[in-house]
């Protein structure tokens, strides 16, 4: 497994600088601007080939809005996104069709991404038709395919959505997304609806298509054990910004920057050892709003290692000395690559920490 | 059969009865298609200071089991049989004034989303003091000292101010955080937290799992944790409890469940779910099909459609008997309701094990 | 909280002034001429020119309208050298039947449908919340379906059914209540409330029904909110967790509806229950006025009854604010 980025010009996918402010508008007659939610504040990133990679972060960080930009359902406010070597950041919608048969979207919710009235042929057969493409198989006979291809059974072609379980509709709206052999699926929480048992299911259905038909995915979750398992590459983003983004061996096992760590050492794992095994990092406090996010680095409000220079001066998203060739990480003091326990747990939790206090006390 | 009766885990001594004795609970639910067997005869004890992790699907019953430890099925159609048995007294036959005096003082709930929890038009204060002033002959005043008291403790910065705050004021973790602050606010000897941190982000996940185990710790009380996530009881249940289809599937401490475990649909779920550690080239092993229809349950074992295992099982049994709840030979503690013979489990187990290292 | 009603109080304005040019619109487009009305029967070309010019008709629409929106501020003056009379600001113009100004005649008719409204609103929001809360609480009980039949009997039968019905049964058969109408609480408040006694009764079993369903289906709403469950488990007793915890919460639908009904009541909508009683109320002097073609007064009730429709709006989203933190904070 290559750990290096693919040489430029290979960049299937080619965010820079991507951009969203959702301004917030207050006033008696006339609205004026007063503030922006900082949703996406510039970030770069490739995706090569049937590459996958994966976005993590907790809510507010900006990776739902990060997918729909690349997807168009919104205007960015700055930045580019170049896709298959065009540039479609601004292209108007009528001229989109090239690449949207290319772009495709699964969706978090499978109730409601599907439109009740139409039949699961319809909704699958639905993009060849906007496209033109008339496969020579016939569209029903290539609907039925697809629905194969994804697991179920093709002889329920004229079924509706609501006839199906969670795990079936989520089916569907792959098979909708295959329907035009796109080249890139971005997955906005694909699984995150579902069961535990079905979204294995589901999981596995992605990975074979990805394997099979060489589809690159950005893959959006909050849950970090399912973009580990899926994806090649993971970006960590906070409050807008990628503050470390590296493959994924690197980045689950030699994480750099502080809120990495915190982030997976939150992770419970379903081994009732593995708490003595990894460090103990436990912040204070939500994530900040977006609206007015902090000066400097972004995370240093919740940060142990933060200092003067973190409120002043951004840091840039850069290799560290010691990263491995792209292993990019946004942090003036960056942590030891290591998830290993340490001497003494990080507990920034006033609760926690005074409880805990008390406990060893008395002990 | 006594198995029905016995429920096992938790030190058994004979002498003293447990904290919290549940015994063959059953809640029906009549419909227009049939009765909806929620829960279905699940036994289980509990001791104070003790946490029980209760891990199930959507459908599996656990947050029924829930709501009839606390005595919210009264005055609805639901039919609740069984036992409940709390420091002695019996719950399900209580009536519901007098099971209105535990509720929120002896037992206590927390609620998954807390945003939908709490009510909208007041203040998190007021609903603090509100259940301490149920219980409790104080002034206004004095349970709203409470009410700071209690934030302060959960770690609400600046309790003061907050106390006058209304729910949408606060964070997702916040509101968490108040809302166990009002489960606590009476010292429940109970405390069930039905998938408390469900709607949280996951460094705020860790915080309220850790801050409802040490609290534990100092409140000595007994805990209940429902959770359709095996990672979360890891750390924090003695323990657990795998619910499917309104029973029992496997019960035993968390070492026994989740190193040892016995049931094929245990496997599958511990086999489901990706890991942040160990191998990366792992293919998940899902379970196939879909949760099982409480009406019409299947027969014999309510798992048997969607096993991978029931081949081998002699004579198709586990289609028409279904298998009770029984002790894994030489463990004592450790119980599973499953045709698959002790040596047929370990032959599985290394064939797994041999399969998923290739 | 200011802000917000600063927006609401001009948005009410603008809609006010919208309303008033569709009716003067409509005004204009009606085929009566109210100059051959008001001449009557002997009526020569010349003199119908005279009473047009004195009426202002003679002029184009946008003088006319310009005219009668600037007496809305400063107030007009109307006739020739024999007949003067003038109307003070708010001006709505004059009757073309009685010649007095139009705001003097609603005002004057006002109380009654004020207090005819009013009085109403009051028994029906409360005998409604009250049975529609019962009635979600006993849902599929028999008080569930008593409430339920009772609403649907109140939508089904006619003001003028029931109207009759009790004026023939209290004042004729009986003879427990007085005959005559309205009768002003500065007068004789015993008289004033024997006399709205059954005009009350009528409205309340009209609206009664819609007050008892909205409530139910609110409160059956609200029962299935988590925070009601989380009030239960607090150990609140029921009683408490329905009255606090649940009609706080299902009140603000009913408190839309209500406040869009209280202002159309206290506008003259009730003008029905105001001729089967013989009350001299708005909607009385609207119908008559239509029957008339006066058309200044069909404009002055028009405008009035609008204007307490859109008051009561700004107040309800005052109301609003002061129930839900949510609106309160935003």
């Amino acid at each position: 497994m290559s750990t290096t980025q693919p040489a430029a010009g290979e960049h299937l996918l080619e965010v820079s600088g991507l951009t969203k402010h959702f301004p917030i508008r207050r006033g008696i007659v006339f609205q004026r601007q007063i503030g922006a939610v900082h949703a996406v504040d510039g970030i770069d990133f490739t995706v090569g080939a049937g590459q996958s990679l994966g976005l993590v972060g907790e809510s507010g960080c900006g990776k739902s809005t990060t997918g729909r930009l690349i997807t168009r359902l919104l205007e960015p406010t700055a930045g580019k996104v170049v896709f298959d070597g065009e540039d479609i950041t601004h292209t108007p919608e009528n001229r989109m069709k090239e690449a949207r048969r290319n772009l495709q979207m699964i969706f978090q919710d499978p109730y409601s991404s599907l439109n009740p009235r139409h039949t699961v042929g319809t909704i699958v057969e639905t993009p060849m038709r906007l496209n033109d493409i008339n496969p020579p198989q016939g569209h029903k006979k290539r609907a039925q395919e697809l629905l194969e291809t994804v697991g179920l059974n093709p002889e329920h072609y004229n079924r509706y959505p609501n006839e199906f379980s969670g795990g079936q509709r989520q089916r569907i709206g792959i098979a909708r997304a295959l329907a035009l052999r796109p080249k890139l699926i971005v997955a906005d929480e694909p699984v995150s609806a579902l069961d535990v048992s079905i979204q294995a299911q589901i999981v596995n259905l992605l990975q074979d298509l990805q394997r099979e038909l060489g589809i690159a995915f950005v893959f959006i979750a909050h849950d970090l054990a399912v973009v580990r398992h899926f994806c090649e590459r993971v970006a960590v983003m906070y409050l807008g910004k990628i503050v470390e983004v590296a493959d994924r061996q690197t980045l689950y096992t030699g994480p750099r920057h502080p809120y990495t760590h915190a982030l997976l050492s939150a992770v419970p794992e379903a081994d009732p050892d593995a708490v003595h095994r990894r460090e103990r990092i436990r912040l204070a406090g939500d994530v900040p709003s977006p609206v007015d996010p902090p000066s400097g680095c972004r995370f240093r409000t919740r940060c142990w290692k933060a200092q003067e220079r973190c409120a002043t001066e951004e840091p840039p998203l850069v290799r560290l000395g010691g990263n491995a060739e792209g292993h990019l990480t946004a942090c003036h003091f960056p942590e030891e690559p290591s998830v290993e326990a340490r001497a003494e747990d990080i507990v920034l939790d006033p609760a926690l920490t005074t409880l805990e206090d008390n406990a060893s006390a008395a002990s | 059969m006594s198995l029905l009766t016995s429920p096992q885990p938790a030190a058994a001594d004979d002498a003293a009865a447990p904290f919290l004795d549940v015994r063959d609970l059953r809640v029906h639910f009549p419909t227009e298609d049939g009765i909806v067997k929620s829960v279905d005869g699940v036994s289980f004890t509990l001791e104070k200071g003790s946490t029980l992790g209760i891990v199930g699907e959507s459908g599996s019953g656990k947050s029924v089991t829930s709501l009839a430890l606390l005595g919210l099925h009264k005055g609805t159609r639901a039919q609740v049989s069984g036992e409940i048995r709390l420091d002695g007294r019996e719950l399900v036959s209580l009536p519901e004034h007098a099971m209105r005096s535990l509720r929120g003082r002896t037992v206590s709930m927390i609620f998954q989303d807390p945003l939908s929890a709490l009510h909208p038009y007041f203040t998190v204060g007021a609903q603090i003091a509100e259940a301490y002033q149920v219980h409790h002959k104080v002034s206004k005043k004095e349970a709203r000292e409470r009410a700071v008291e209690m934030l302060k403790r959960v770690g609400i910065p600046q309790p003061q101010r907050r106390v006058r705050d209304y729910p949408h004021q606060f964070s997702g973790g916040m509101r968490q955080r108040a809302m166990i602050a009002m489960a606590l606010v009476c010292d429940p000897e109970l405390l069930i937290a039905d998938e408390p941190t469900t709607a949280l982000d996951v460094t705020v996940q860790a915080q309220i799992l850790d801050l409802i185990r040490d609290l534990q710790e100092e409140f000595g009380s007994a805990v209940i944790l429902i959770t359709h996530d095996l990672g979360v009881v890891a750390d924090i249940a003695d323990d657990i409890l795998v619910m499917y289809g309104g029973r029992r599937i496997e019960y035993g401490t968390v070492h026994d469940v989740l190193k040892e475990p016995q049931h094929p649909y245990t496997w599958g779920l511990l086999e489901s779910m990706p890991q942040i550690t160990g191998d990366v080239g792992r293919r998940l092993n899902p379970i196939a099909g879909s949760p099982p229809s409480l009406i019409n349950p299947p027969g014999g074992c309510a798992f048997h459609p969607r096993c991978t295992y029931k081949g081998w099982v002699p004579e198709g049994r586990c289609a028409v008997d279904r298998p009770e709840l029984v002790e894994v030979a030489g463990t004592g503690r450790h119980l599973a309701a499953c045709h698959l013979t002790p040596e047929t489990r370990q032959e599985i187990r290394v064939r797994t094990a041999t399969g998923a290292a290739q | 909280m200011l802000r917000y009603l600063i927006r609401r109080l001009l948005a009410a304005v603008a809609i006010l002034l919208v309303i008033t040019v569709i009716t003067f619109v409509i005004f204009f487009a009606l085929p009566s001429d109210p100059a051959l009305l008001a001449c009557g029967k002997t009526c020569s070309p010349s003199r119908l020119a005279e009473i047009k010019h004195s009426l202002g008709l003679d002029q184009t629409f946008l003088k006319q309208f310009w005219e009668f929106f600037k007496g809305l501020f400063v107030g007009r003056d109307f006739g020739d050298e024999s007949v003067h009379i003038h109307c003070g600001a708010p001006c709505l113009g004059i009757s073309f039947q009685t010649d007095t100004p139009v705001l003097t005649t609603l005002l004057d008719d006002f109380p009654a449908d004020l207090s005819l409204g009013l009085g109403a609103a009051v028994f029906f929001l409360i005998l409604g919340v009250g049975l529609g809360t019962v009635a979600a609480v006993r849902r599929g009980k028999a008080a569930d379906k008593a409430a339920v039949g009772l609403a649907l009997l109140g939508v089904s039968v006619q003001i003028y059914f029931v109207g009759l019905l009790l004026l023939y049964l209290f004042v004729d058969k009986w003879q427990i209540l007085p005959a005559s109408g309205y009768t002003p609480i500065t007068q004789d408040p015993g008289a004033w409330f024997q006399g709205l006694i059954l005009p009350w009764f009528t409205l309340v079993i009209v609206y009664l029904a819609l007050y008892t369903r909205l409530t139910r289906s609110s409160m059956l709403e609200v029962f299935a909110e988590d925070y009601m469950r989380t009030a239960r488990a607090k150990g609140l007793s029921s009683q408490r967790v329905v009255l606090k915890h649940g009609l706080r919460a299902a009140i603000t639908p009913i408190i839309t509806i209500f406040g869009m009904d209280v202002g159309s009541l206290i506008g003259g909508s009730a003008v029905i229950t105001e001729s089967v009683f013989g009350i001299n109320g708005i909607g009385k002097l609207a119908v008559d006025s239509v029957q008339n073609s006066d058309l200044p007064v069909i404009l002055g009730t028009t405008l009035f009854a609008a204007t307490f429709v859109v008051l009561a709006n700004v107040v309800v989203d005052v109301v609003y604010g002061l129930i839900d933190p949510r609106v309160r904070l935003a």
